[in-house]
This record gives structure tokens, C-alpha cells and sequence, in this order.
């Protein structure tokens, strides 16, 4: 058997590093408020959570639809236990400073929001589970929407702050390595937030890469099949639940990071029903097309098409049809063409170094 | 006791029939093409809205429904042509994902047209009225929806065992295959589907609408989701089935939003406990505890899988 040529494998850390030093250049030399560093940071977060949304719906096979519960979980666990104590009576208001009176540091609180969603996925998995594709999807959907009742429920303030928002915990901008003076020296809130995403999607490629991984891709395949070949169904399923989870909650934190706030009411359906569809634009089964179309999908509704919601004249000539709205026609138009005529989306199921690879392959052919 | 119950009740027994007009919707599709449609709550949502533009422009009322109930037929003959006809042969999870982008278009058309504002719903006059049962204040639609969904689901009832295309829908819900080399035509019972599932989804509206006034791209999401779930309950391919989990949900839902008063009038507790905002948790805790402990529902069939 002929060896795998290294050389993809080298042409894609060299991308990836590029893109971080880029990330890093842009950050110093560019004004803070660019349109650009909104887009990378809730692109990166956004990243992270597609990535993890199709480690279930693209490896395995499982149709979830509860990720923007998990998302919420991480969030609420990551704001709760980062409020600065002296901010506390501020935040939780009408609870008297809330029951929870110390604070984590940023790192700690990131690990135990993905571990608190990754808690309530084997909860909810040990029945939802057992359930076929779409039955699964409504289960996980109610799991998602009763989560975010509970969170706003009155005796549970003293936690949760109710229905009211949590703030003034540690955000992205807090990264940004300040001097004495308050200035900002060197800035790192877009970095972080690429780094902590990169090294969480790095995992997920790690795991789809190992055995669990074949396993997990089998299962997605043929379920019968794959637990005829001795792959135990029940153990492989929940470990993706659980470790997709993980990450959303993740992911989840750093959305909380980015808004600066958490309320449970935008944690909606709706929200998880975008995921997927980036999930989808980027082609169910690969993680670059995720990540890819993360920022694409980000890009397009924060920035670049933003000026279909405005009245546009050309010369004299009023543009027909834009205000406030028509960008969200449009997404939806290009959406409904992906789903319907370009169903493996944009990357199919190929990863980064495969476009390489076959580049090469053709050329050898010639 | 009864008299602090019974308003629940009575309300939880109107939504209940309105929901079951949803869910009929929802169990026919699935059990012809098994697809959730996702889209079918906001196939919902679209009735009421243009019953809002069309009775603004001024058409009396007897020209406003039935307009209003065609359209709706006809935006679900158009869903199922432009966006599952396609995906006919793909895999499943194509078809549900090809849904969730129906009901993502179609919110954001109704965001576009609207402006994202709460629009009000035309009263109509004879149902909006109010009335006295049993020492409870009531619209009289709150009386006529349970009579209408008997009537309605008699009628389809009927329609499917008694005539052809009902026979046609029951061969090619049985098997899909088999009904196709046997000479049905498998596209116009599938559309014929999705025209009556829309059309009760039209009647339901109004009903709804008439009870809670207010539409916004929104209203159909949650309506759509009890009805879904509510088709699961009842076993999902089941008609009455579907209405007679549509009418526990329904209730149930009411009866927690009352609880708190109801809970606080016997003396249970003594301060509210703000489980109100549970009516719609509760439902979808229902789905998980019914899918994992009888996944077929009240009344449906058993399916084995093979390879």
C-alpha cells in the first residue's frame, strides 16, 4: 500500500496558522469597531457550535434538534459562575445578590458550562435515545424548550436571575491585554475566542479521526449493520450525545461572551434551526464546510448583505423591494437553493487536505 | 371548586379543537410520506395573516373565509410541490431539513410583508360574542369549535373510507411502493394530502385567531408544536387519534395554567408558584415521557424495522 503523501496534511496547518496570524495582524492594526471582528467572533463561536451540531447529524446520524437547550445551559453556567462577586447584588437585582457568591475564573467556568450541558445530554439521552430519526428531533426540540421554561421560572431566580438578563461577567474585550493607564496594548479579544474554538474543533477531529470516530460513522451508515459488527449502539450514541453536547455548551459560553448578556428567551428554536442550516450550507459530514460556512453564513446576514434592509437608490432610481426584512427573504431563497439543488452544500463531505489531495491525484493521473 | 375549574376547562376544550384541526395536518402527511412538516404550523400562521390583509381590504366577511381558506390550500399544494416533491427519493433527514427551511421562509416572507408587527385579527361577528355557560363568560367559539371538529373529522372520516382517493391515501400510507405499480397516482394523492391537511389548518386558524387576535410570524410555531405533539400522543397516522390527543393537550395545558389559582383556592398552597409558565413545557414533557414509554401513541400501528 502506497504511503499517504504528508504534503495536504502540511498545506492545511499552513492555511490554518496563516489564519490565525492574519486574525492576529488585523486585530492590531485594525480600529476595534471594524464590522470584521464582530463577524470573526460570533463566526468562531458559531463555528464551534455547527461543528458540534454535525459530530451528531453529519457522523452519526442522529437528528438532533436541542442544541440551542445545550447552548443555553452552557451560557447560563458560564454567566452565573463569572459575575464578579461585588457586581452580583447589581445583576441579581430583584434576588438579593442571588445564592452564589463566588466566581470562577474564565477557564474553570468554560469547562464546567461544557460539562453541565454534557451532564443534562446523558440525562435526557438515557430515554430520547432510544427513539428513531424523527422522533429524536421533536424529543431533543421539547427537551430544548422546556430547559429554557425552567431557567425563567420564578424559584429558581436566586440562580438563574429568572426571566431577567445575566451580565457584567467576563467578555471577549476583557482579553485584551490593557497597560496602566487602561489603554489597550495588545489586542486578543478576536484570538481568543478562534483559539478556544480551534482547540475544541481540533478535539472533535481528533475523536472523528480514531476509532470512535469509524464507529461513530458506521452507526450513521447502517445501525444494524454497524451493531452486527460488534459496535455497541447504545454506548457509541450517547458518548456523541454527551461530547456534542459538551461543546455546544461550549459554545454557548462564548456566545454569552460575545453578547456581553444571556437571556433564556433567545435561546429559541429558531436559533438551533439556523445551525443546522449552516450545518446543511456547509455539507452535512464535514467539519470545514461547518466552520466554512459558519463564518459565511455570519458574514452574509451581519455585513455584507445588510444594505437589502435599507432603501438603496442607484442614481435616482429607487431599488424595488429592500426594507427592513428583505436580507432575511433572500437568506431564506439562497437556503431553500442549497436544501433543494445542492444538497451535499458547499463542502460535501470533504475536509480541508482532501482538496489538496485530489488536486494531486488528478495531476498524477495526466 | 368546579366553578374555578370549569373556565379552564372550557377554554382547554376550544384550543383543544383547534389544535386537533392542526394535528389532523400533520399525522396524514406523515402517514403517507413519513415527514414531519415542519412547516405545517406556519402554513397556520399564513392563514391568519391573510385573513388580516384580506378582510383590510374591505370584502365582507362570507367572501373573506372561504377566499382565506383556498389560499391556505394552495400554499400547501404549492409547499409540497416546490419543496418535498424533489427530495421524494432522498433520504429522510433531506425532506425534514427541506421543512425546516420551508418554516424558516415562510416566517421571513411574513416578517418582510408585516415589519415584524403584531397584526389584529379581524372580529368576526357571531363567533367573537360573548356568552354564559355554567356561570363561566365564554366566546361563543369556545361552543363552536368542538361541534366543527366533530363535523369536520366525520366528514374526512368518511371521505377516507368511503371514497377513492380516501382509498387511494390508505394503500399509499400502507405502502408506498406497491400503491405506486398498482396504478395510483402517488403526486395527486400526496398534494390531495397536504390540500385538506391546509385547508383544516385554514379553519383552525380562524377558530384560534378568533380567541387570541394578535398574528406575528411567530403565532404558528408554538400551535404547530402542540399539534405535533399532539398527533404523536394519539399515534401518529391516527385521525382520531390525533383529535383526541389534541384535545388532552389542549386541556391539560389550561388546567396548568390555572393551577396556581386553582392549587391556591383549595387551600393547597398559600402563595403562587408561577407554574403557569410551565403549560407549554408541560406538553413537550408529555412527548418524551409518551415516545419512551409507548412510542406508538393511544392508537397507532406497530412498525418493525428491517434491514
Amino acid at each position: 500500500m502506497k504511503k499517504k503523501s504528508k504534503v495536504p496534511a502540511l498545506i492545511t496547518w499552513i492555511i490554518i496558522a496563516a489564519v490565525y496570524a492574519g486574525v492576529f495582524a488585523a486585530e492590531q492594526v485594525l480600529p476595534a469597531t471594524s464590522m470584521l471582528f464582530t463577524v470573526l467572533k460570533k463566526g468562531a463561536t458559531y463555528a464551534l457550535v455547527a461543528v458540534s451540531m454535525n459530530l451528531l447529524n453529519g457522523f452519526t446520524g442522529i437528528f438532533s434538534l436541542g442544541q440551542a437547550g445545550f447552548m443555553l445551559i452552557g451560557a447560563y453556567v458560564y454567566g452565573i459562575f463569572t459575575i464578579p462577586v461585588a457586581d452580583r447584588p447589581v445583576v441579581y437585582q430583584y434576588y438579593d445578590g442571588g445564592v452564589i457568591q463566588f466566581a470562577l475564573p474564565v477557564v474553570l467556568a468554560l469547562a464546567l458550562a461544557g460539562l453541565a450541558a454534557a451532564f443534562f445530554a446523558f440525562l435526557i439521552g438515557l430515554p430520547v435515545l432510544r427513539l428513531k430519526s424523527d422522533y429524536l428531533a421533536i424529543a431533543t426540540l421539547g427537551f430544548a424548550e422546556i430547559i429554557r421554561v425552567i431557567v425563567q421560572w420564578n424559584p429558581m431566580g436566586p440562580v438563574t436571575n429568572g426571566s431577567n438578563m445575566l451580565r457584567l461577567f467576563p467578555n471577549f474585550n476583557d482579553f485584551n491585554i490593557r497597560n496602566a493607564q487602561g489603554e489597550v496594548t495588545v489586542y486578543l479579544s478576536t484570538l481568543i475566542p478562534f483559539l478556544i474554538s480551534g482547540v475544541c474543533i481540533g478535539l472533535i477531529v481528533l475523536l472523528l479521526n480514531s476509532g470512535y470516530g469509524r464507529a461513530l460513522k458506521s452507526i450513521r451508515d447502517d445501525e444494524i449493520a454497524a451493531e452486527a459488527m460488534g459496535i455497541n449502539l447504545a454506548h457509541h450514541k450517547r458518548l456523541a450525545f454527551c461530547i456534542s453536547s459538551f461543546f455546544a455548551g461550549i459554545g454557548g459560553a462564548m456566545l454569552a461572551m460575545y453578547q456581553t448578556t444571556v437571556q433564556a428567551k433567545f435561546f429559541t428554536t429558531a436559533m438551533t434551526y439556523e445551525i443546522l442550516l449552516i450545518v446543511v450550507i456547509g455539507g452535512v459530514g464535514s467539519v470545514t464546510g461547518s466552520v466554512f460556512s459558519s463564518f459565511l453564513f455570519v458574514a452574509a446576514s451581519e455585513w455584507w448583505l445588510r444594505f437589502l434592509d435599507e432603501k438603496q437608490m442607484i442614481g435616482s432610481f429607487e431599488v424595488p423591494l429592500l426594507r427592513n426584512g428583505f436580507r432575511l427573504v433572500v437568506f431564506s431563497v439562497i437556503i431553500m437553493v442549497v436544501v433543494l439543488f445542492f444538497r451535499r452544500g458547499i463542502m460535501g463531505t470533504k475536509e480541508l487536505p482532501d482538496l489538496f489531495r485530489k488536486k494531486r491525484k488528478e495531476e498524477a493521473e495526466k | 371548586m368546579w366553578n374555578t375549574i370549569f373556565p379552564y376547562l372550557l377554554s382547554g376544550v376550544s384550543v383543544g379543537g383547534q389544535y386537533a384541526l392542526i394535528a389532523i395536518g400533520y399525522t396524514m402527511v406523515y402517514g403517507i410520506l413519513r415527514l414531519i412538516n415542519f412547516a405545517h404550523g406556519d402554513v397556520f400562521m399564513v392563514a391568519g395573516i391573510v385573513m388580516v390583509y384580506i378582510a383590510a381590504s374591505g370584502l365582507p366577511l362570507w367572501v373573506c373565509i372561504p377566499a382565506v381558506l383556498l389560499i391556505t390550500a394552495a400554499v400547501g399544494f404549492i409547499i409540497e410541490r416546490v419543496a418535498y416533491k424533489p427530495l421524494r427519493s432522498a433520504p429522510r433527514m433531506s425532506a425534514m431539513i427541506s421543512a425546516i427551511g420551508v418554516s424558516y421562509t415562510l416566517q421571513n416572507l411574513v416578517l418582510y410583508i408585516t415589519g415584524g408587527l403584531n397584526k389584529q385579527y379581524p372580529t368576526i361577528p357571531g363567533i367573537s360574542n360573548s356568552i354564559q355557560i355554567g356561570g363561566a363568560t365564554t366566546k361563543v367559539v369556545t361552543v363552536i369549535t368542538p361541534v366543527l371538529v366533530i363535523l369536520l373529522v366525520a366528514a374526512l372520516v368518511t371521505l377516507i373510507n368511503k371514497t377513492k382517493i380516501g382509498m387511494a391515501m390508505r394503500a399509499v400510507s400502507k405502502d408506498f411502493e406497491t400503491a405506486q405499480l398498482m396504478g395510483i397516482k402517488i403526486n395527486s394523492v400526496i398534494s390531495t394530502t397536504f390540500v385538506i391537511g391546509s385547508f383544516l389548518a385554514g379553519v383552525g386558524s380562524v377558530l384560534y385567531f378568533t380567541n387570541y387576535p394578535t398574528v406575528i410570524q411567530t403565532s404558528g410555531a408554538m400551535p404547530g408544536l402542540k399539534a405535533f405533539v399532539a398527533a404523536v400522543f394519539g399515534g401518529i397516522g391516527s385521525i382520531p387519534g390525533a383529535v383526541i390527543g389534541a384535545f388532552i393537550i389542549g386541556i391539560m395545558e389550561n388546567i396548568i395554567k390555572g393551577l396556581d389559582v386553582i392549587l391556591f383556592k383549595a387551600g393547597v398552597i398559600a402563595k403562587p408558584l408561577g407554574l403557569a409558565i410551565f403549560s407549554d413545557a408541560f406538553t413537550f414533557a408529555l412527548l418524551i415521557v409518551i415516545l419512551v414509554v409507548k412510542p406508538t401513541g393511544l392508537f397507532g400501528e406497530k412498525t418493525t424495522d428491517k434491514v
